[in-house]
C-alpha cells in the first residue's frame, strides 16, 4: 500500500479534478483525502468515551439512546396572547421546551409606549413592558414543568425577575424554575448588537445574574454562550468556536474573580451554536468545541466538577443561509443543518422555517420544521448510536484543525488582556466584517454558490403566504402600558427603582432589586433607564 | 480635471443590530470610489437626516431589517426635505416585500434593493443615478 503523499503524488494526480475550490463555506481548504496519517491525536486523551472527559464524543454516556435533544422553536410576535396560543400550537405538536423572541423594544430596553418603539412593537417578536405581559405569555402553561428560553441581552435581567416573579406568582418556588436566558452580553457588541450600557458596565450585570441565579434559581441557566450571532454576522466556523469559547472564558474568569467557586456556577452555563450549510465543518466545530472548553475549564480555571467541564449546547439552523428566492429549497438546508447538529451531539434544536427571510413563519411552515427534526429523530436512524462520525478520518482531522486554529485566536486574545480588552479596541468585530466582506466576494465571484441565488435562478417567482401582523397590535399594547401605568402605586414603585440605581452605584447585586421592582410593576424600559443614567449609554464605533 | 467624487451616507435606522449588510454595502461602495459616511446602528430618522445636512451627502442610503421600512423611508425623505435637502437621492435595502417596494418608490425612494442583489449592482446604480448636488 503506498503512503498518502505517494498516493497523492502517484495515483490521485491520474484522475481529474473539477475547476473549483475545494474548501469549506468557511474557505478553509480540504484535502483530497484523508487517512490514518491526518489523525495523530490519542483515543483517551483527545476523544474518550461518550461522557468521559474531554467530551468530543458526546456529553452524556447514553446521548440520544437516552434522551432526544429538546426540539425547542423559537417563537414570538405580536401582543403576549398571541405569542401564548403559538406556544400551546407547539407543545400541542410534540415540542418539549418554549423559547421566547421578543421584539426590539424589548431586546433593547424601551416601553412599547416610548417614540423610539415606534412601528417596532411586537414587529420581530413578543412585546412585553412590564409583568402583566410576561403572566400573560405563559397563561395556562405550567411553568415549573416546561423549561423555558429567553432570548434577551442587555434587558435580560428585567426579564429574568419577571419571569422569577411570575413563577413565583403562580406557586412555583425559585429552585424549580428551569430555563435558560441568552444573556451573552460579549457577543452582542461583536455581532448581535443590543446594547445599553458599555462592555465593562454590561458584564458586571451579566455576572450578577450568574452569581444570583447560582444561589437563587440554580436549574436555571444564567448566559447561554453565543456563537449563532457572531456567525450570522459573517464571520468563519473558527472564529464562531474561537470567539465564543473566548467569550465564555470571560465570563467565568470574572464570576471566579469575584470568589465564586467555580463549580459553584459552571455546570449552569451552557452554549448556542449556529449550523450553517457545510455539512463536515459543522460537525468538526460542534466537537472541538466540546474538547475546546472541558479542557479550559478543567486546566485554567481547575473546575473538579465533571459537569462544569461539560459544554451542553442548543444549536439552530444558520438564518443566514435561507434565501428569499425559491424558498422551497430552504427546506432541504434545514433539513441538512439539522442533521449536521445531531451528528455533532446537540442538547437541543431550533429547525428555521422555509419563510423565515420573509417573515416571522406561518403555523404551517413552523409545522414543517418541527417534522424535519422528529423525522431525523425518528426515521433515519442517526439516534441508534453514538457519535457515529467519530473516527472517521475526515471527521477527526478537521476537529483536530479546528481546535488548533480556535485556540490560536484565543491565545491572541489572551495577549490582549482577554475578551472585555478585544471588543473594546473592535478587534473581534473587524475580524467578523473582514471575513463577511469576503464571503460576499466570493459569492458574487461565483467561488462559492448559493442554489437559486447566483446558480440555477428563475425569472419568475411563485410568491408563498406570509405571515401578517395586525397594524392594530402596536396601538392596542401602547394604550395598555399606558392604562398600567397610571394604575399602579406609583410612591412604591419610585422607592423600588431607586434602590435598584443604588445598587448598581454600590456594586451589590442588582437582581435582589431588581425582582421587588418588577413586584410592584417596573417597566424593562425604567430598568434600562436607570443603567442608561448610571452606566451610559454605548454608541456604535461604526467600524466599517 | 478629477470629476467630484459622490459622498454618500450609509445609514442604519431602527433598533435591530443587523449591520451586516450596511457594512458589506459601505466597503463596496469605498472600494467603488465614493466618499462613504456609516452612521452606524441604532439611527433615528432625525439622527440620519442631521448627518446627511451635516456630512453634505449626496445620497443616502438606508438598510432595513426589522420591518419598519414603511415608516422610515417617509420620515427620513420628510426630515431631508424640512431641512431643505429634498434633492438628496434616498435608496435602501433589506427584507422588503415587493408590493412594499412599488409603494415606496411612489414616495420618494428612488430604489429599493432586495435579498440577492450583488455589490456591484448596487455601485453600478449608484454610479449611474446619484447626481452631485450643487
Amino acid at each position: 500500500m503506498s503512503t498518502k503523499q505517494e498516493w497523492l503524488e502517484k495515483v490521485y494526480k491520474r484522475g481529474t479534478e473539477r475547476p473549483v475550490r475545494f474548501s469549506t463555506l468557511s474557505d478553509m481548504e480540504v484535502e483530497p483525502l484523508y487517512t490514518p496519517e491526518d489523525v495523530k491525536g490519542d483515543y483517551a486523551t483527545d476523544l474518550g468515551q461518550p461522557g468521559e472527559y474531554p467530551y468530543t464524543r458526546g456529553v452524556y454516556e447514553s446521548m440520544y439512546r437516552g434522551r432526544l435533544w429538546t426540539m425547542r422553536q423559537f417563537a414570538g410576535f405580536g401582543l403576549a396572547e398571541d405569542t401564548n396560543e403559538r406556544f400551546r400550537f407547539l407543545l400541542a405538536q410534540g415540542q418539549d421546551g418554549l423559547s421566547t423572541a421578543f421584539d426590539m423594544p424589548t431586546l433593547m430596553g424601551y416601553d412599547a409606549d416610548h417614540e423610539r418603539s415606534i412601528g417596532e412593537v411586537g414587529r420581530e417578536g413578543v412585546n412585553v413592558t412590564s409583568i402583566h405581559d410576561v403572566a400573560r405569555l405563559f397563561d395556562q402553561i405550567p411553568m415549573g414543568k416546561v423549561s423555558t428560553s429567553m432570548t434577551v441581552n442587555c434587558s435580560a435581567s428585567a426579564l429574568l425577575a419577571m419571569y422569577l416573579v411570575q413563577a413565583e406568582r403562580t406557586g412555583v418556588p425559585w429552585n424549580q424554575v428551569n430555563g435558560t436566558i441568552q444573556n451573552d452580553m460579549l457577543k452582542e457588541f461583536t455581532a448581535q448588537k443590543e446594547w445599553i450600557c458599555p462592555p465593562a458596565p454590561s458584564l458586571r450585570i451579566v455576572t450578577d445574574m450568574v452569581e444570583f441565579c447560582a444561589k437563587k434559581a440554580p436549574r436555571f441557566h444564567p448566559v447561554s454562550i453565543s456563537g449563532y450571532h457572531i456567525r450570522e454576522a459573517g464571520s468563519t466556523a473558527v472564529q464562531e468556536l474561537a470567539f465564543t469559547i473566548a467569550d465564555g472564558l470571560c465570563y467565568v474568569q470574572d464570576a471566579v474573580g469575584r470568589g465564586i467557586d467555580v463549580d459553584d456556577f459552571a455546570p449552569q452555563l451552557s452554549f448556542f451554536w449556529d449550523l450553517h450549510s457545510d455539512f463536515l465543518e459543522e460537525i468538526a466545530k460542534l466537537r472541538a468545541g466540546r474538547r475546546m472548553w472541558a479542557r479550559y475549564m478543567k486546566e485554567r480555571f481547575g473546575a473538579k466538577n465533571p459537569k462544569s467541564m461539560m459544554l451542553r449546547t442548543h444549536a439552530q439552523t444558520a438564518g443566514v443561509s435561507l434565501t428569499a428566492q425559491q424558498p422551497m429549497n430552504n427546506i432541504v438546508r434545514v433539513a441538512i443543518q439539522a442533521l449536521a447538529g445531531v451528528l455533532g451531539g446537540v442538547q437541543s434544536l431550533h429547525t428555521n422555517s422555509m419563510d423565515e427571510t420573509l417573515a416571522l413563519p406561518t403555523e404551517q411552515s413552523v409545522m414543517v420544521a418541527l417534522r424535519t427534526q422528529q423525522i431525523i429523530a425518528e426515521e433515519t436512524g442517526v439516534t441508534n448510536t453514538i457519535d457515529p462520525l467519530g473516527g472517521g478520518y475526515a471527521i477527526e482531522a478537521l476537529t483536530d484543525r479546528m481546535e488548533r486554529e480556535a485556540t490560536e485566536y484565543i491565545n491572541k486574545i489572551d495577549e490582549m488582556g482577554g475578551m472585555l480588552k478585544a471588543i473594546e479596541v473592535g478587534y473581534p468585530q473587524r475580524e467578523i466584517a473582514e471575513s463577511a466582506f469576503l464571503y460576499q466576494r466570493q459569492l458574487e465571484q461565483g467561488v462559492k454558490t448559493v442554489v437559486g441565488v447566483n446558480k440555477y435562478s428563475i425569472p419568475e417567482e411563485i410568491p408563498i403566504e406570509v405571515l401578517k401582523i395586525d397594524p392594530l397590535m402596536e396601538e392596542r399594547q401602547i394604550q395598555r402600558v399606558r392604562k398600567m401605568k397610571r394604575e399602579r402605586n406609583s410612591t412604591a414603585l419610585k422607592e423600588a427603582l431607586k434602590r435598584v440605581a443604588e445598587a448598581c452605584r454600590s456594586g451589590e447585586n442588582l437582581m435582589g432589586p431588581i425582582c421587588e421592582a418588577v413586584r410592584h410593576d417596573a417597566t424593562v424600559g425604567e430598568i434600562s433607564d436607570i443603567y442608561r443614567a448610571e452606566f451610559g449609554v454605548y454608541k456604535d464605533p461604526g467600524w466599517i | 480635471m478629477a470629476e467630484k467624487r459622490l459622498r454618500i451616507l450609509v445609514a442604519k435606522p431602527g433598533l435591530d443590530g443587523h449591520d451586516r449588510g450596511a457594512k458589506i454595502i459601505a466597503r463596496a461602495l469605498r472600494d467603488g470610489g465614493f466618499e462613504v459616511i456609516y452612521t452606524g446602528l441604532h439611527q433615528t430618522p432625525e439622527m440620519i437626516a442631521e448627518a446627511a445636512v451635516q456630512e453634505d451627502v449626496d445620497a443616502v442610503g438606508l438598510s432595513i431589517l426589522s420591518g419598519a421600512h414603511m415608516t422610515l423611508f417617509p420620515e427620513v425623505i420628510r426630515l431631508l426635505t424640512e431641512r431643505g435637502a429634498g434633492d438628496v437621492s434616498v435608496f435602501g435595502g433589506g427584507i422588503i416585500p415587493d408590493e412594499d417596494s412599488s409603494k415606496l418608490k411612489t414616495l420618494g425612494v428612488k430604489q429599493v434593493f432586495t435579498p440577492g442583489a450583488s455589490t456591484e449592482d448596487i455601485v453600478k446604480w449608484v454610479r449611474e443615478n446619484v447626481q452631485p448636488r450643487d
